[in-house]
């Protein structure tokens, strides 16, 4: 999101000041008209399950990338955070079930924020004197003592069933008791618009613009007068209350939460899921939050491998495009302004589809070895995109083979002529 | 007072095999900056292969063979992959090699499958060695400390007295000069991954009989491993050991000697709860020592960084 | 930026969804289980049994009412509650009736409140659960309800025919209990200790202790204490890498009596056992495989040898919810409206082909059945598991086990 900066003396309304709050409109608009027609597309209920899953771990991740992108603090368990959140709010919704208490159902997250603040400040206050390896490994360190705790302390957590309530014995919101899937989809909407919201303004204050400095610099940021460790403790505090909020709708929406919100697995999830889409950008944990969630649980269905695939596009990433998707959608800007995107065009099918395609028989001879391998007898048939065959016979081997070399080999012959439309894109007045 | 003797004995043989995992992190740490997570992976690599090859060739040749194996991988994995993410800072290397122990495990599921492997103990070590109270020591744990610390001994005397370990320790500290002397800086940078790994790869082929070896043996071992470096402090040899013979130590005793909250409570003069069932409370007074002995190494790091962040044996951070 | 990733979503959702509500002829049970990760195996052999004895059971003969075949769905929940929740919902979307699961209590908890809360509140997609090896008594006590049904015994009944059986040994004075730091664990425990006080008060229980699930790399501090203790039995509930770390310690430090499991055979642990265990370790469970009860069960098995040799059948108690199943929908019927199957199933009396009866009883729908005590030995082995050369020999049985224990279940019917 780029901020129209002058420091032309007859605009003072447009000079960059710390606190500016040039905000482009657009995107929040079509995204929040997106969120709501939605459902008209998909309306089966899973659909509506997953999208709020997709939505949930959204939130999530901006509230990580609050930390690893902004403020340079790389956090290992951060996943306590939303789980203690979602606790608290599965509590609150068993107190509301019990006790007749009239609190309607959209207020609920905002407690979960509450304790998952609560909680941050009181671990922030001697985990974020340091920025590196000693915030990592302190942050490593309660976030397994937590989920150990988790499965010993059963009044609060549950033991290994967790602990499960029914939301519909809240106050009735406008008549509306959440008992219907698309209901829930819209208050997990309304929250993920109001969250992102928020986390951007933030920001966008001289906090969130100070986190950035702290990030880079953190010497010359105290040299401006700004306590670095402070800085670091708000931002930690605002991420808790994000995360708690995740949490809350994460009740919401499961009516149970257990030892699995909690533990290191998840955290290292958040992780992967927001260096995937990109800690560079704010809206890149959005991205990669869609992927990831669309990646576990609709790939998860064709193939028991998925664990493989993901795992080696995290590696791909790692090396290939640091920057994450979003990095990789924003290399793509200094074309565009130029006007010169399309000439990207042609080169990019010419290449990334045969190179899609090689992956694809990649995939294929891999899915091949492991039926053969791990199948049973007799069963030899095999279903892959589409088509069934006979994974014992020769063929299927021979054409899953030829198509990974041939749509590889294709993609690297067409790479420079698609690296040369890359520079030609990147080069402004026409000149090669 | 026999039962403390074994208790040792028991403590220190997981601290040892603690020790030979560590001692590679901790060193690759120190070298590169790297915090590597696949190092647990690496361990089951060797426990897998060593499996894989004892089969045919017998366990001794396993033993020889596995760690090498998995040295040249790692070393492979850290030129080919590391040093390309090398270039983009801590946070890649991390996640690369977080990704790295993902994939490892689902390859070592899709070529072993997801069962445990019978992988056990020669024959030749699969009896008593001698019984205290009552209590066997079996041969096989004897034969694990002896392997670890003949391989303490052999790292110190390398990195101390010859010439080799002279150039590693001084490249540790100031790379550039030492590649202006001439050295091959990121030959020994990829020497020291792939003994780091091949030392998580010996403590797989000897764990493997008496920890099994199924998939999830990495998933268990890895976060207590980086507890252990960062207690003894990130880059000392000195420190991984102390910090793995300590939490050896630590969770052996507390899980012989039933410690119950109730009674410390109790000592300290807070009176029990009648009502039991109903106190919000009532699980932290049920707590004994043995429920909470896995975690207490991670309450022991968590109170080391807040007093002394460097760890016990480890350099100011600078 | 926000609308390009919107219209990738849109595609690929649209693609999945779509592409999976095609075929409506076969009834279709759900099996959500882990099939990767840690428990994969467990989760991936019981899906095997589970297609086998839809196959060899129901589908070769002809199928139910008439020629419709039995169709197993597998889902993977990677032993995640909220995953499990996500893949019901995708189950429910494809018009699945019928979830089948059993790994992890806790999945099951959360499977049977989620199933009960949809089908309040969505009376016109009602599913049953079909719970294969969950055995929390919780779920057929306080949490129990009309749609879900048990076809394993719980924990508290197997530990009742385990203390039958071993309350007849003379020689057994000191008993050391030791299970996983969780409800399953406690339960067991629990069980243990009141029922030993009933049946042998004069025995002594010299340890109840609990580790944490999952945890534990080295056993030898528990079997220390175990061998301190001067214990005559020990009896635990721990299943997967957790027995196996236990057993192999306990044999290993000197231990010499017998061991008292719930989970020590199968998806690999046999053959880890191997020549160590011979003899010491017991299993209480359903089904006897060693002898083999009937000619029929004992054709089924060689064909799911032929098909799966890798294989075990270690669940056959998966057989019964086909049989069980197949009954009741060719009672009631039809398939579709699953109140009238739920009806036809509780109070079934079924003949197992593991050798007597099942009976699924009305208050609780909890099916109870022989109960066994097995112990891994490799003589008189005809089906070993593992093709270890071990296996599983019956060596007493209690019939009808705890048919007339109490329930606090108060079923709301429909």
């Amino acid at each position: 999101m780029t901020d129209q900066i002058t420091t032309h003396p007859s605009k003072p309304s447009e000079r960059m000041r710390a606190g500016s709050l040039t905000l482009t409109v657009g995107p929040w608009v079509v995204a929040a008209i997106a969120l709501m027609i939605m459902p008209y597309i998909f309306t089966s209920n899973s659909a509506l399950t997953i999208m709020n899953q997709m939505w949930i771990t959204v939130i999530f991740a901006l509230a990580y990338n609050m930390l690893l992108g902004q403020g340079g603090m790389l956090s290992f368990g951060h996943a306590v955070y939303m789980g203690l959140g979602g606790f608290f709010c599965m509590h609150i919704m068993n107190y509301v079930e019990d006790f007749g208490l009239a609190l309607p159902l959209p207020l609920l997250p905002l407690f979960g924020g509450l304790f998952g603040m609560g909680f941050a400040m009181i671990i922030g206050s001697f985990s974020t004197s340091g920025a590196g390896t000693r915030f990592a490994m302190i942050s490593l360190g309660v976030g397994e003592l937590i989920a150990a705790c988790s499965v010993i302390i059963v009044a609060f957590f549950g033991g290994e069933e967790g602990i499960s309530g029914d939301r519909t014995y809240g106050l009735p919101f406008f008549g509306i008791e959440f008992l219907k899937q698309i209901e829930v989809y819209y208050l997990i909407s309304f929250w993920l618009m109001l969250s992102a919201l928020l986390m951007y303004l933030f920001s966008r204050t001289p906090v969130g613009r100070m986190a950035n400095a702290v990030r880079d610099n953190p010497e010359r940021a105290q040299f401006l007068g700004y306590s670095a460790r402070w800085v670091r403790f708000y931002s930690f505090c605002a991420s808790g209350f994000f995360c708690g909020i995740a949490g809350g709708l994460f009740a919401i929406s499961y009516e149970i939460l257990t030892e699995e919100n909690l533990n290191a697995a998840s955290s290292g999830v958040i992780l992967l899921v927001t260096f995937l889409g990109g800690v560079g950008f704010f809206f890149g944990p959005i991205i990669g939050a869609i992927v990831f969630t669309l990646l576990q649980t609709v790939l998860s269905l064709q193939t028991e491998l998925w664990a493989i695939y993901v795992g080696s596009l995290f590696l791909a990433t790692v090396m290939f495009f640091p920057g994450g998707l979003a990095g990789l959608m924003m290399m793509h800007v200094p074309a565009v302004r130029l006007g010169k995107a399309g000439g990207l065009l042609v080169p990019y099918v010419k290449t990334l589809v045969p190179a899609a395609i090689g992956v694809l028989g990649i995939c294929a001879l891999i899915e091949m070895v492991f039926h053969v391998r791990h199948g049973a007898t007799g069963d030899v048939e095999m279903t892959l995109f589409w088509t069934t065959f006979d994974s014992h016979t020769v063929l299927p081997w021979i054409i899953a083979a030829l198509v990974a070399v041939v749509g590889i080999g294709i993609a690297k012959a067409t790479a420079p002529g698609l690296k040369e439309a890359w520079d030609e894109a990147n080069t402004p007045g026409g000149a090669s | 007072m026999e039962l403390i003797l074994v208790n040792i004995i028991d403590g220190l043989v997981t601290g040892l095999l603690l020790f030979m995992l560590s001692a590679g992190l901790t060193l690759i740490f120190s070298m590169m900056g790297v915090l590597n997570f696949a190092h647990a992976s690496f361990y089951m690599l060797g426990a897998y292969f060593a499996y894989q090859i004892s089969i045919a060739l017998g366990f001794w040749v396993g033993l020889l063979v596995a760690p090498l194996i998995v040295g040249v991988m790692g070393a492979g994995v850290e030129r080919y992959g590391l040093r390309r993410v090398h270039q983009y800072g801590h946070v890649p290397e991390l996640i690369f090699t977080f990704g790295l122990a993902l994939l490892i495990e689902e390859l070592v599921q899709f070529i072993w499958g997801k069962n445990q492997m019978p992988y056990s103990i020669p024959e030749v070590l699969d009896f008593t060695a001698f019984s205290i109270a009552g209590n066997s020591i079996p041969a096989f744990k004897i034969f694990m400390i002896f392997t670890s610390v003949g391989i303490f001994i052999g790292l110190l005397f390398i990195l101390t007295k010859t010439r080799v370990g002279m150039i590693i320790q001084a490249a540790l500290s100031y790379p550039r000069t030492v590649e202006a002397l001439g050295h091959n800086v990121p030959l020994i940078f990829m020497g020291v991954f792939g003994v780091g790994t091949a030392l998580a790869g010996v403590a797989g082929v000897i764990a493997g009989p008496v920890l099994g070896t199924f998939p999830g043996m990495a998933f268990v071992l890895g976060s207590i491993v980086f507890v252990t470096i960062v207690i003894g402090g990130l880059g000392s040899l000195w420190g991984a050991l102390v910090a793995s013979l300590l939490i050896g130590w630590i969770t052996t005793f507390a899980k012989s000697y039933n410690i119950a909250m109730s009674d410390i409570l109790n000592g300290l003069g807070i009176a029990t709860p009648e009502n039991m069932s109903e106190n919000p409370l009532r699980d932290l007074w049920t707590v004994t020592s043995p429920q909470i002995a896995d975690i207490l190494p991670y309450i022991l790091m968590v109170l080391i960084l807040i007093f002394r962040p460097a760890g016990l044996f480890g350099k100011r951070e600078s | 930026m926000k609308n390009l990733t919107k219209l990738g979503v849109v595609s690929a959702l649209s693609l999945v969804i779509g592409a999976s509500a095609a075929f409506a002829e076969n009834i279709k049970i759900a099996f959500i289980d882990p099939l990767s990760g840690p428990f994969a195996s467990t989760g991936t052999n019981g899906l095997h049994q589970f297609e086998f004895a839809a196959d060899h059971m129901v589908n070769e003969k002809g199928g139910v009412l008439g020629g419709t075949n039995f169709e197993i769905v597998a889902f993977d929940n990677k032993i995640s509650p909220k995953e499990s929740l996500i893949q019901l919902q995708v189950a429910i979307d494809q018009g699945i009736r019928y979830i089948a699961q059993g790994n992890s209590s806790g999945v099951a908890n959360a499977l049977t409140e989620a199933i009960d809360k949809h089908n309040k509140r969505n009376p016109d997609s009602r599913v049953l659960f079909l719970n294969y090896a969950a055995v929390d008594p919780a779920l057929t006590n306080e949490k129990c309800n009309f749609w879900h049904f048990r076809f394993d015994a719980n924990a508290d009944i197997k530990m009742d025919a385990l203390t039958d059986v071993m309350a007849a040994d003379e020689n057994m004075k000191k008993v050391y209990i030791i299970g996983q730091d969780y409800s399953f664990g406690k339960a067991v425990a629990a069980a243990a200790v009141s029922n030993l006080a009933s049946k042998r008060s004069d025995v002594e229980i010299v340890g109840n202790e609990l580790h944490p699930i999952g945890k534990v790399k080295d056993f030898t501090p528990y079997s220390r204490k175990i061998v301190a203790s001067g214990a005559d039995a020990v009896i635990t509930g721990n299943w997967g890498a957790d027995m196996l770390g236990l057993g192999k310690s306990v044999i290993e430090n000197g231990f010499d009596g017998p061991i008292y499991t719930y989970y020590a055979a199968g998806s690999g642990i046999t053959a880890a056992f191997g020549e160590s265990a011979k003899g010491r370790i017991r299993l209480i469970s359903q089904g006897g495989i060693n002898p083999i009860a009937t000619d029929e069960a004992r054709a089924t098995y060689e064909a799911f040898e032929a098909k799966y040799p890798e294989g075990n059948i270690d669940q056959s108690r998966i057989f019964n919810v086909i049989g069980m199943l197949s009954q009741a929908i060719e009672a009631a019927g039809t398939a579709d409206d699953v109140v009238a199957v739920a009806k036809q199933l509780e109070g079934m009396e079924y003949e197992s082909m593991w050798g007597g009866k099942v009976f699924m009883r009305p208050q609780d729908h909890q099916a109870i059945q022989d109960m066994h005590v097995a112990v891994h030995t490799d003589e008189n082995i005809d089906f070993d598991y593992d093709l270890s050369g071990y296996g599983v020999l019956t060596e007493s049985t209690v019939e009808m086990a705890s048919m007339d224990s109490p329930t606090t279940c108060e079923m709301k019917r429909p």
